[in-house]
């Protein structure tokens, strides 16, 4: 029971995120796009929870809203992901020891070998700044991540009983994948898939830092950083809470990831629990 | 007694040491952007003046702290009647850093250089009315005019018309070589450019020994090393929001001065809905100046309603012209057809006056129902894009070349404005001599421009220095892009 802890405090965490991100649709304290400077610097307390940047923005609103941002942005980064790199990976596994299967996975190497955010800035600097590309860029980043896994994965079910017995009923490589490979495959996928969210997450706060992600108004975590951090030495709560808001996000689908990994594979419970112990 | 002596030793060590502090001679000058290169003859870049105007390049005449125009490497100067002809003595005794000497040869191969078909120079049309230039004895030129022109000493004084030698100028680049107080020494790229004193300089000698320039583009950068000392001071100091701070430390003073830069909302004339003169007033009342000032400038900055300097005599306060008003930018927006308002974009340069007050700007436009899209872009992309391409809405920029109102004649730059009025209007102004005249001229360029709505006109940048408190000479206002450091020392 003990390592459960993880799970819950990745589970709160998340929640606590997502319910601002979806509570911001429909209300924030404040307007987050009108801009009022005589407010500006407004420490945190009433009627600002978490004081005013220096536009005199409610910086709690924003935050919700930038959740907003984070969220959708590594979503839909996984989702591509997920979409593109499981079917090469299944699919070079269904053709393992071929050069169809050595195509892939160098491919996959030749993406992998640039640092993602290098990549994300390449992109970004071809078709301009914005949140569309920054989704784009770092959904490339995770297409080899989720070959890679899925195709390691794949090749040792190949060698399984069942799917001997699929083969000899004569399923085709297609069918196999699909019926017997991917449902093996789906508590992976959700581990890898809340560890690269998390990863997500972070390569979308540090676009919108360097100013390649999201554009103004929009607020962004990375953004709200960048544009604060010279006022550090003046009113330093318009950078701490924005830098917390992406330490907790990150802490909490990184105790999410681990937390599950544990919960799916037992024979990992112990290791794990006398590593973090 | 041996006591005493000991402490009469000690004493005068102490002294000692405190009169080698007192003797500082060296400075590190913070600057936020490295130039491309150090020929001034050869760039538009505002750092490469920074760096070698007055200090490594000089010109005829030159630009004073005042803004005045003073001789430099000419003595004197002689204006015929017909204000064609200026015959220009040149100072004997000058000699290049190579140790060539400076001479009439000199100042035509220049000058001919930068007005040639082929040169390179950002600001040729200052050498537009040259027709001649001629060497009429070893100290002597006459530069001959095609039609009079009252601006030439204050064209001859940019840092564009420095003089250099025919065997040292295709060196400009690298290790200028120059005639002036300070000799280039060593230029580290990406980090800084170190120049020592000319003991064989002409004129006053510089008081220090030695300037390194030490370029530092991140403002929390900047903010760290004055703090740390590593920098003595930041002429131009890039974030307005921590001048306070460095006003409260009784290490540092904060000096406050004008510059030359007209920060704009640049308004592309051809674009529609830009082209109609009442969209363009619309935008113009729909922008709350002291907001972008309080706001992006932490209160810095002077608003203006024209094209113009406040600080010129010839100056008129137009501000009134476009004052913030919603509602008559709302039922400007109705007469011209968009009463739905219209979707544009803002393009946005790195500087935090563009950023901070594009962000501000794209909320007041949204007021009244104009949807500006914010990019923001870099040095080299804004070029490209804005300045080159022409494919903008709206972009906001600091113009900071003194006098430069002559841009609005030209209906190729970048903002588009083709007003036939005007250009004839710059026209004369160019052949005027007469001051009384000249400001006449200026300020119904001013009124037309301003009564165009050619660009929504903010604020004058202002010039927010912050140097160590002992430290004295540097330039106050910006009269041109220039850190001048023959003046400068430490006190004590």
């Amino acid at each position: 029971m003990h390592n459960r802890r993880n799970l819950y405090i990745g589970v709160i965490l998340c929640a606590m995120v997502l319910l601002a991100a979806l509570v911001s649709f429909f209300w924030t304290p404040y307007n987050v796009t009108e801009l009022n400077i005589a407010e500006k610097f407004k420490s945190p307390g009433m009627p600002y929870l978490l004081g005013t940047d220096h536009f005199g923005r409610d910086i709690l609103s924003m935050l919700m809203v930038g959740a907003r941002m984070s969220i959708a942005v590594a979503l839909i980064a996984v989702g591509i992901g997920i979409l593109f790199g499981v079917p090469l990976g299944l699919f070079a596994a269904a053709r393992a020891n071929t050069l169809v299967e050595e195509v892939i996975m160098r491919g996959n190497d030749l993406v992998f070998a640039f640092p993602a955010l290098l990549i994300a800035i390449m992109i970004t600097a071809v078709f301009g700044p914005g949140a569309v590309n920054a989704i784009i860029a770092i959904g490339i980043f995770n297409i080899p991540v989720f070959a890679r896994l899925s195709r390691a994965a794949a090749l040792s079910l190949w060698q399984r009983d069942f799917v001997l017995s699929a083969r000899v009923s004569g399923k085709s490589g297609l069918r196999i994948s699909v019926e017997h490979i991917l449902p093996n495959l789906l508590n992976l996928l959700l581990v890898q898939g809340t560890i690269q969210f998390s990863l997500g997450v972070l390569a979308e706060a540090a676009l919108s830092y360097v100013g390649l992600g999201a554009q103004p108004p929009v607020p962004s975590w990375g953004r709200m950083l960048a544009e604060s951090q010279t006022f550090f030495s003046i009113a330093s709560h318009v950078v701490i809470f924005p830098g917390l808001a992406i330490v907790l996000t990150v802490l909490g689908l990184n105790l999410l990831g681990d937390g599950l990994r544990d919960y799916f594979d037992p024979r990992l419970r112990q290791s794990s629990w006398n590593s973090t112990s | 007694m041996f006591r005493r002596i000991c402490s009469i030793v000690a004493f005068a060590a102490t002294f000692a040491v405190s009169a080698v502090q007192a003797a500082q001679t060296d400075i590190t000058i913070g600057m936020q952007l490295e130039p491309p290169n150090l020929d001034p003859t050869a760039g538009a870049a505002a750092a490469i003046d920074e760096v070698v105007y007055a200090n490594v390049f000089e010109g005829l005449t030159r630009f004073a702290s005042d803004g005045s125009v003073k001789p430099a490497l000419a003595e004197s100067w002689e204006i015929s009647d017909d204000g064609l002809t200026y015959t220009f003595k040149l100072r004997s005794g000058v000699s290049f850093h190579d140790g060539s000497e400076f001479n009439a040869e000199d100042v035509k191969f220049s000058l001919d250089r930068s007005r040639d078909e082929n040169s390179t120079n950002a600001q040729k049309q200052l050498f537009e009315s040259i027709e001649t230039i001629e060497v009429a004895g070893p100290h002597t030129v006459v530069i001959t005019l095609s039609a009079p022109n009252g601006a030439l000493l204050f064209n001859l004084a940019w840092g564009d018309a420095i003089i250099v030698s025919p065997d040292t100028f295709d060196l400009a680049k690298t290790e200028p070589v120059g005639t002036g107080p300070f000799k280039f020494s060593r230029w580290v790229q990406g980090d800084r450019i170190e120049l020592e004193k000319n003991p064989q300089y002409w004129g006053t000698p510089a008081r220090l020994d030695k300037v390194t320039f030490k370029f530092i583009s991140e403002p929390t950068a900047a903010f760290a090393a004055l703090m740390a000392g590593d920098v003595d001071a930041f002429p131009v100091y890039p974030a307005p929001e921590n001048l306070a701070q460095f006003e409260a430390d009784p290490r540092f003073k904060v000096v406050v001065g004008s510059t030359e830069g007209e920060t704009i909302l640049s308004t592309n004339n051809k674009q529609p809905p830009f082209d109609n003169k009442l969209v363009r007033q619309a935008v113009a009342h729909a922008i709350n100046r002291q907001e972008i000032i309080d706001g992006a400038m932490f209160g810095y900055g002077t608003p203006i309603g024209t094209h113009f300097a406040p600080h010129h005599p010839a100056y008129k306060d137009l501000t009134d012209d476009s004052a913030y008003d919603v509602e008559k930018a709302k039922a400007l927006l109705e007469e011209a057809g968009f009463e739905d308002g219209f979707e544009t974009t803002l393009k946005l340069p790195p500087p935090s006056y563009a950023r901070r007050g594009g962000e501000i700007i794209a909320a007041q436009l949204r007021q009244v129902g104009i949807n500006a899209q914010i990019s923001n872009l870099e040095w080299a992309q804004w070029l490209e894009q804005v300045f080159k391409g022409k494919d903008f809405g709206l972009t906001i920029v600091s113009h900071t070349e003194p006098m430069d109102i002559g841009i609005y004649a030209n209906p190729d730059y970048y903002f588009q404005y083709d007003n036939k009025d005007l250009q004839d209007l710059i026209a004369a102004l160019t052949l005027e001599p007469d001051d009384g005249k000249r400001t006449d001229l200026l300020q119904q360029a001013q009124q037309i421009i301003s009564a165009d709505y050619v660009n929504g006109y903010l604020f004058q940048l202002a010039k927010t220095g912050v140097a160590n408190a002992k430290i004295t000479g540097l330039w106050e206002n910006s009269p041109t892009q220039a850190n001048d450091m023959t003046e400068v020392y430490w006190e004590e």
